[in-house]
């Protein structure tokens, strides 16, 4: 599954070159915009190059490539990545527009943390879509973890949350995690939804993460989703999923700088195993090469 | 922060700098093209299709048919226009149903595309038309995937062919061929293959669309795209295109906020037309594509066509004809408003539909602060007097008034608030649907030409619709109604007020190209 197109590929010819030109940069900016780096982002970076280019007094691509994966590296190392957890139980809500692969990283989750000796419990509260609950839960009994269904279709997603909370402190369990509805940040009913969602678990316990999942294929609009959702939900990480697609998710930065949110899980294949921890070095190296 | 308003914000500005100008200077038309370049960029139109399109514009515009104009901004949203649609595929194709049925339709798109939604409203749309579709659960990868579809098409109310239980278990050609032979059996005259989600990099997958492909021999093969992708629309198309060979694109989500680059890109790189829009969860939420619509949207020069249509699937026209009426015979109460009010309130999002309206750029802000239940609590106060205050709102007096407060929940100012209101309305509407331009009391100095403008759009409207005056007079008194609310102190009563006001306050400029569009 090598992917087709790549930044590394993109900025070869660029690397290629002996010094440092117009083209260069053209090559460059190209290059970061089709990694869905967004025109902003791009820009930035070019100038903070720029003037370190003009401060070194350098013309060798070579060090221009250098430059660029430590710029990107540190600008997605700002923030913390890591999870916590720490709370018992730890209750992990998960949000996101739809089709982004909300439950499917539950999924992974579940079989990460099982794995790691913890006993996880998940809630199906996402009750609108069609077989989501049973996606769900095939999903639960790959990962080994136990589910709370809705007793009935269509009942209030606030509920089910309500029940795994309470399902996980009874049965002493680690680490609650509740599916939600994938919903368009648009559509404010839906968006009252989780707020409603968090209140009511929030009256039982503090919530230790609330997690959106963000599609690499997902343009600009990726940063609209993230204030709409950071506004309603209070995001506390992103997960980017599909990163194993020719999609390089470059938006993740602008969305990362603009709201000041972490990514903390990246999601790279259908597989039950294919869940990683952000590491900004592995995620740049990947891009760059 | 919506990504296509950033678009067509942008596109308004650079304009709005042209305007002035009688002439356009080469540099002139290099900073628009930039502007141009950037917005493209930051709706997700992929940056190869950004380059050939502003190349194309910039070319345009340097020749002769600016430089003559009388007004070369407008020339260049003309020209800015006119690409568009021409990338978009000009006409909107519709689905070519085999001569021997069954007509075979496969779906094929990236995981979390919508793909098994999109086969429940597809069949659903199909079968309205009076034929027979069968769904075939070919998508064995994703967890439950057989089972959505089996919800999806008993709610569609069509037939559903899925021999595997899926997760991972079943080969979907086999179920594809096996689908053929049932569907010829059983009479099927459509049949809908939803199969699994794939990446464009991923080799064996693809293989195995191909594979479906050559088993069935499908007339349609529909690549569904979520409209919120970003510049990978142009490697997955591709890798799709070489993959599957597809006839025809789905946009799909395009209720959400991002809906300029995907459509653009993909129609561009591929040739292939978009067919379907898919704008919500419910299996109703699906329309032909209409590409002048989607243009003239990225222009911000509003989807007319569609709020009409909305407006008129709607509005009951016995009802409105009765209204109009009352409006020009000044018997309109309070109960005809509140009716009123419910249509309005029928026809979804308040929000939604002014998003369609031009010029609505400048009042997307006042739009994210405006409360719909502000409908909600008018309803209140209305449903809270009694049949003769509703019919007779003179006998209002103080302690009916704090009577009816304390009933709807609201304060007395609020009802002082929606009587008077109710009164500016009722005198308003009743020019209007004399034929008159409203002089709004209490609405201040009315900016430069704002009758004018209305007046025009009036005329549009008669225009697009070949007169059906019960109609027109039902849109007019709409309109009308949310005109008169700027009056009201931030915006409360009506709760219409001061969102929907700005709606007719786009430029003349803006008003003229609209025309040209609507004309065509």
């Amino acid at each position: 599954m090598a992917a087709s197109w790549s930044l590394s590929g993109a900025l070869k010819s660029m690397f290629a070159r002996d010094t440092i030109d117009a083209d260069t940069w053209n090559d460059l900016e190209d290059a970061m915009i089709s990694a869905d780096f967004g025109p902003d982002i791009t820009e930035s970076v070019i100038d903070e190059l720029r003037a370190s280019v003009a401060k070194f007094r350098t013309d060798d691509p070579a060090d221009l490539k250098r430059m660029l994966r430590e710029t990107l590296e540190e600008r997605l190392a700002r923030l913390d990545p890591t999870l916590t957890l720490s709370a018992r139980p730890a209750v992990v809500l998960v949000v996101g527009v739809n089709g982004v692969g909300k439950t499917t990283t539950i999924g992974k989750f579940t079989k990460f943390l099982v794995g790691h000796g913890r006993s996880v419990v998940v809630g199906a509260a996402d009750t609108f879509r069609a077989a989501a609950v049973e996606q769900l839960a095939t999903w639960a009994e790959r990962g080994g973890a136990s589910i709370v269904r809705p007793q009935q279709q269509g009942q209030d997603p606030a509920s089910v949350a309500f029940q795994t909370v309470e399902r996980a402190q009874r049965d002493g369990i680690d680490i609650a995690i509740i599916d939600t509805a994938g919903r368009l940040q648009t559509k404010s009913g839906l968006m009252d939804e989780l707020g409603k969602i968090r209140r009511v678990v929030e009256k039982q316990t503090e919530i230790a993460e609330v997690l959106l999942v963000l599609d690499a294929t997902t343009g600009q609009n990726g940063v609209a989703q993230a204030e709409a959702f950071i506004q309603h939900a209070g995001v506390t990480g992103l997960v980017i999923t599909k990163l194993d697609g020719s999609a390089k998710g470059g938006f993740v930065l602008a969305v990362q700088e603009r709201t000041g949110i972490p990514i903390k899980l990246v999601g790279q294949g259908e597989g039950i195993n294919d869940l990683t921890g952000f590491t900004p070095h592995v995620y740049v190296q990947g891009l760059i090469g | 922060m919506a990504t296509f308003g950033n678009l067509t914000d942008r596109l308004a500005d650079t304009f709005k700098n042209l305007r002035g100008k009688g002439k356009l200077s080469e540099a002139d038309v290099d900073g628009t093209v930039r502007e141009i370049r950037r917005a493209l960029l930051e709706a997700d139109v992929a940056l190869e299709v950004v380059k050939q399109f502003t190349g194309r514009v910039r070319e345009r515009a340097l020749g002769h048919e600016v430089s003559a104009a009388l007004n070369p901004a407008q020339q260049v949203v003309q020209i800015v226009n006119d690409e568009l649609v021409t990338i978009l595929g000009g006409e909107a194709r519709r689905i070519q149903f085999a001569k021997n049925p069954p007509t075979v339709i496969m779906l094929a798109g990236l995981q979390g595309a919508g793909k098994t939604t999109l086969a429940g409203k597809l069949s659903k749309w199909l079968a309205a038309d009076g034929h027979t579709p069968l769904l075939v659960a070919a998508d064995l990868q994703r967890p439950n995937a057989v089972t959505q579809l089996q919800v999806v098409a008993e709610q569609a109310g069509v037939a559903v062919f899925a021999p595997e239980p899926g997760n991972g278990k079943g080969d979907p050609v086999k179920v594809s061929k096996q689908a053929m032979k049932f569907a010829k059996d059983k009479q099927h005259d459509v049949v809908i293959i939803d199969t699994a989600g794939r990446l464009g990099v991923d080799a064996e997958l693809m293989k195995q669309a191909a594979n479906i492909r050559k088993a069935v021999d499908p007339d349609e093969v529909l690549f569904v795209i979520d409209a919120m992708i970003g510049q990978d629309a142009v490697t997955t198309a591709r890798a799709f295109q070489e993959g599957v060979d597809f006839t025809g694109v789905v946009l799909s989500k395009l209720d959400g906020d991002a809906r300029g680059g995907a459509a653009l890109s993909v129609a561009s790189i591929t040739g292939r037309p978009i067919m379907f829009a898919s704008t919500g969860e419910g299996l109703d939420d699906f329309e032909p594509f209409h590409p002048d619509r989607m243009a003239s949207r990225i222009l911000d020069l509003g989807d007319i066509l569609t709020l009409i249509e909305t407006a008129q699937k709607t509005f009951d026209e016995e009802e409105s004809r009765k209204v109009a009426e009352k409006f020009a015979t000044d018997t309109f109460t309070l109960d005809d408003f509140l009716q009123q009010m419910q249509q309005l309130k029928n026809m979804g999002s308040i929000k939604g539909m002014l998003g369609m309206l031009p010029g609505a750029k400048g009042m997307r802000e006042q739009l994210d602060n405006f409360d719909e239940s502000e409908i909600t609590r008018t309803e209140a106060i209305i449903q809270s007097m009694t049949k003769q205050e509703r019919t007779t709102p003179k006998l209002l007096n103080g302690s009916r008034r704090v009577r009816i407060a304390r009933g709807s929940g609201t304060t007395v100012t609020e009802v002082n608030a929606l009587v008077n209101r109710f009164e500016q309305a009722a005198k308003m509407m009743k020019t209007v649907a004399k034929g008159g331009v409203p002089q709004i009391p209490g609405m201040g100095p009315i900016p430069g030409g704002h009758g004018g403008k209305s007046s025009k759009k009036n005329q549009k409207k008669k225009g697009s619709k070949s007169g059906n005056p019960a109609k027109r007079a039902a849109e007019d008194a709409a309109r009308a109604q949310g005109a008169v609310a700027p009056s009201a102190p931030s915006g409360s009563g009506f709760g219409l007020g001061g969102a929907k006001a700005p709606a007719g306050g786009p430029s003349p400029e803006e008003l003229e190209s609209l025309q040209k569009f609507l004309g065509r």
